[in-house]
């Protein structure tokens, strides 16, 4: 079984545009960042965490404090799914009372924002939790959505979506793939 | 995913699977600073502890791994389990088989008691030291103290000194350190070495002076009066003299030689006091990693394949 590349749904470009919105509207939701810190999850999120970080900084001139979430060990198929690579989690400020945005980038099933969500509830708790994603491609199977989202896309369950990030892969992108020949 | 589903002694584990389950506790020890050092990962699993022989820190260690990982733990010991009825190792086997638990931790004092239990039940068997054999998430947990504070594991030359012979700690760490590409040498009197010392495959040296200029880790083993027969050497103060780590012999050693001990220390013999407290011994380090460690191990034995299925 292979998988072959269907579209690109997001270039370059589009997630610049996309995430420079993102930090704005987060700025905006929350009125200022002051109480905002965001927790990316490994590995791709994390990326995107930094650079909404970066971008947060030059529109609000505020360092919001970055962190990054491995949720392996608080995933509901650990009996079937053994995660072999491990990623350190490293949350560098203090989750009471903080508005915490998840980042992460492609919300599907919900079931890896929900690990994520228990993953911060352990580290105190947060005023509030938001979720910020660059690709929401739906079928979801918790009641669970996004309050930022770069750009939402169709999808069908056999397919697969990729979202390439330059500090990764070779290039930024967003990549719907799909899979020809027979069933899993 | 490790490519074994038991560990009962090094042989089990390659060298990847030694480095998988370090890097994995690297993500547990972290969770163990945390204020709340819980995760659901293991919710649902049943770990059996059966300490037939007495164990704090071991017991303790794979306790509180266990309930970090919010499995539910049970503790059998040997004055409170049927084995003070008689009962026999296969019959509480096949007992614990039949509560059908996932993993079993086991310490005994006889070697292959692990090996006895994971050929009569299908639980993951851990061997939590078994008499004069093996100790293989002790020697694990030694080796993430190392990688810890010196970086590396590759390339250091790792003394361990003294009673080699009674020594199940010897027993996994100088295979352990060999399959990383460490220098193992088992230093000692020559009472406290096995007859064939060579057979262990590490370097054989009878006087710690004459290593001490080389190692990066003094591993001290503690004199384990209670197996010997008869007292091995003529004075605690003779050994002290010749085989124990002392301010003297750390003034002499690499500046960034690192002490280690598997505990119970006995302060005075293997290790003054003086040494076991000083910013150069991982004694504590080690008690620290071994919480992760464990929680490594069992994360990695039990996640990934359903329960007594091994993958």
């Amino acid at each position: 079984m292979g998988y072959r590349m269907k579209a690109e749904v997001m270039d370059a470009t589009a997630i610049d545009r996309a995430l420079t919105r993102i930090a704005h509207e987060i700025a905006e939701a929350n009125r200022g960042v002051d109480n905002v810190a965001l927790a990316g999850v490994v590995t791709r999120g994390a990326s995107m965490a930094q650079r909404l970080a970066e971008r947060i900084e030059r529109f609000e001139g505020v360092a919001v404090p970055v962190g990054s979430l491995d949720i392996s060990f608080y995933r509901d198929d650990v009996a079937t799914h053994l995660n072999p690579e491990v990623h350190r989690t490293d949350i560098p400020f203090d989750v009471e009372g903080r508005d915490v945005v998840l980042v992460d980038d492609v919300l599907y099933t919900g079931r890896t924002i929900r690990a994520a969500m228990d993953a911060i509830m352990d580290y105190g708790r947060p005023a509030t939790i938001q979720l910020a994603v660059l690709v929401d491609r739906g079928h979801r199977e918790l009641p669970i959505r996004a309050d930022y989202v770069g750009k939402n896309v169709p999808t069908a369950r056999r397919e697969r979506v990729r979202v390439l990030l330059t500090e990764h892969d070779d290039r930024d992108g967003a990549v719907i793939y799909e899979q020809d020949g027979e069933d899993e | 995913m490790l490519s074994c589903k038991h560990i009962l002694t090094m042989d089990d584990l390659s060298a990847a699977d030694i480095v998988q389950i370090l890097d994995t506790a690297d993500s547990f020890s972290e969770v163990n600073e945390r204020r709340i050092k819980k995760l659901p990962t293991l919710r649902g699993r049943t770990v059996v502890n059966l300490f037939l022989e007495p164990s704090t820190r071991t017991r303790t260690s794979f306790e509180i791994a266990a309930k970090r990982l919010s499995a539910d733990g049970l503790n059998f010991t040997a004055s409170s389990s049927a084995t003070v009825k008689g009962e026999s190792l296969r019959d509480t086997a096949r007992t614990l088989s039949a509560m059908s638990c996932d993993l079993v931790v086991v310490r005994h004092k006889y070697a292959g008691a692990p090996q006895m239990l994971a050929e009569s039940m299908d639980a993951c068997i851990v061997n939590g030291g078994d008499g004069m054999h093996q100790h293989p998430t002790q020697a694990l947990l030694d080796l993430f103290t190392m990688r810890s504070r010196l970086g590396r594991l590759e390339g250091l030359t790792v003394g361990i000194v003294g009673d080699i012979y009674h020594s199940r700690v010897a027993g996994s760490l100088v295979p352990a350190l060999k399959k990383v590409g460490a220098r193992p040498i088992v230093i000692g009197p020559p009472t406290l070495m096995p007859a064939r010392p060579d057979v262990l495959g590490a370097d054989v040296v009878y006087s710690l002076d004459e290593a001490l200029p080389e190692l990066d880790v003094a591993y001290m083993l503690r004199v384990q009066f209670e197996r010997a027969e008869r007292m091995p050497f003529p004075s605690n103060r003779e050994y002290a003299r010749f085989y124990g780590m002392n301010g003297a012999r750390l003034a002499a050693a690499k500046p960034e030689m690192i002490v280690m001990h598997p505990g119970p220390m006995n302060r005075g013999v293997e290790i003054s006091a003086e040494v076991a407290d000083s910013p150069r011994s991982l004694v504590l380090d080690q008690v620290n990693a071994g919480v992760a460690v464990r929680m490594a191990v069992m994360y990695l034995l039990l996640g990934g394949a359903e329960s007594g299925v091994a993958a």
